[in-house]
């Protein structure tokens, strides 16, 4: 056994480990932190298989924006924590759900060391085509260029589910901003760090989305770090949350699949198919354009999921 | 032992927790985290069925690749979804409690308000 199998032993079992604790803490918010630990060790494990792409999302997402949203709901969901914590079903109940649980883990598990020899894969596919785009990094090939409708939807999708958190507003609270005023010391850490980390973290932001075009990185890994500086600066209450009626906003929320959209259409009416891109010279550039105006798209709207239903008025 | 047969015990014993957590779990938002426990095991063996995938110079196969990125940003959205639905619930009725559904109904789904 070499030394990298028993470290990736090691971090199997404490990403499992961290998993049990998710699910056995007997108090919410200690398992919504047992969650974000086991979410910022995931990103490991997929480094480990190659895929330093999904790391980089699953430690930004995963990890880091989606440990902030559970934690904030644990925090004010806490003292409805004992009604509900009478309501945990019976001895049998729990045992069958058990049981079904064991059995279909024990199904996977089973799946995936029976799977055929060699593996079915697209890598050479992928590789054969990459000269269409110009981009060498073959996972941005494949979410703009050879599943860019997927890409697309997804894009739709973020759209309305920011349209139902935002329909849960009251009445009052219609078209004003989300969530409470943060206020901080203005002498504390968290001031510091919101003046010091969004200058380093905007760079690296554009930069993860530049670079993913020939390296791993690109618009959702770096949108999402735009949208942890943006956080972190409201929840310093160096800046208020948008009222979520303006315009500039909701403009700024259709860009990404707006932009896509139209390019898709373009390849409809001067090539092809939809979403055809042109030859190599000018599909890279139309990427990026379509890849700018994402990146702004998701990092509004990553930040605003998060910063959950409007709850005061324009004015408040 | 290689690092698939490793991570993919690994991700099926996640799905598995995350199963186990959503069922017997009564508190809605204990129900996304372990829904989310679950999404994550099953990305997990995506990603370890791509690594099997490793071809052309490549340690993983870049269509698996591109899909998780993707559900990792459409989990995201469903859970601020849900966080939200969660809360509301819980300004208006006071209470977060799901029983008056079938408990064992699914605390993620959105259109189960």
């Amino acid at each position: 056994m070499t030394v990298a199998t028993i470290l990736e032993m090691v971090l199997a079992a404490v990403v499992l480990a961290l998993g049990v604790w998710t699910i056995a803490a007997r108090e919410t918010f200690a398992a919504t932190v047992g969650y974000v630990a086991y979410g910022l060790l995931v990103p490991l494990i997929w480094v480990r298989l190659d895929a330093v792409d999904v790391a980089l999302t699953e430690a930004a997402i995963g990890g880091g924006l989606g440990g902030v949203l559970l934690l904030g709901a644990a925090a004010r969901l806490r003292p409805s924590e004992p009604a509900t914590a009478a309501e945990t079903p019976g001895k049998i109940v729990r045992l069958s759900a058990a049981g079904a649980s064991v059995m279909i883990a024990a199904a996977l598990a089973a799946a995936v060391l029976l799977l055929p020899d060699p593996a079915p894969t697209l890598a050479p596919a992928a590789v054969a085509n990459a000269s269409a785009t110009g981009l060498a990094n073959p996972v941005t090939n494949v979410l703009m260029a050879f599943r860019a409708m997927d890409t697309m939807l997804e894009k739709v999708v973020l759209l309305l589910a920011i349209v139902g958190v935002w329909s849960l507003a009251s009445d009052r609270a219609w078209g004003g901003r989300p969530g409470p005023r943060h206020q901080a010391g203005p002498h504390g850490v968290l001031v510091f760090l919101a003046r010091l980390l969004p200058p380093v973290g905007i760079v690296v932001g554009i930069y993860i989305l530049w670079t993913g075009a020939n390296h791993p990185g690109g618009a959702f890994q770096g949108g999402s770090i735009l949208a942890a500086m943006w956080l972190l600066v409201i929840m310093a209450g160096l800046t208020d949350t948008p009222a979520v009626g303006g315009r500039w906003l909701r403009l700024v929320l259709i860009a990404g699949p707006g932009v896509f959209l139209i390019v898709g259409l373009g390849g409809l009416c001067f090539g092809p198919a939809f979403l055809a891109y042109p030859l190599p010279p000018h599909a890279k550039p139309l990427i990026l354009i379509i890849e700018v105006a994402m990146v702004s798209t998701i990092a509004v709207t990553l930040g605003l999921l998060l910063a959950g239903a409007p709850e005061r008025s324009d004015q408040g | 032992m290689t690092d698939t047969t490793i991570f993919g015990v690994c991700a099926a014993a996640a799905v598995g927790l995350g199963l186990y957590g959503l069922i017997t779990n009564p508190q809605p938002l204990r129900k996304i985290v372990a829904f989310n426990l679950l999404g994550s095991g099953v990305f997990l063996l995506l990603g370890v069925v791509g690594r099997r995938g490793a071809a052309a110079g490549f340690g993983n196969d870049p269509v698996p690749q591109a899909l998780v990125i993707t559900g990792i940003v459409v989990a995201f959205s469903a859970t601020a979804l849900a966080v939200a639905l969660l809360l509301r619930l819980f300004q208006t009725a006071g209470s977060a409690t799901l029983r008056s559904d079938a408990p064992t109904s699914a605390g993620i789904n959105p259109s189960g308000d």
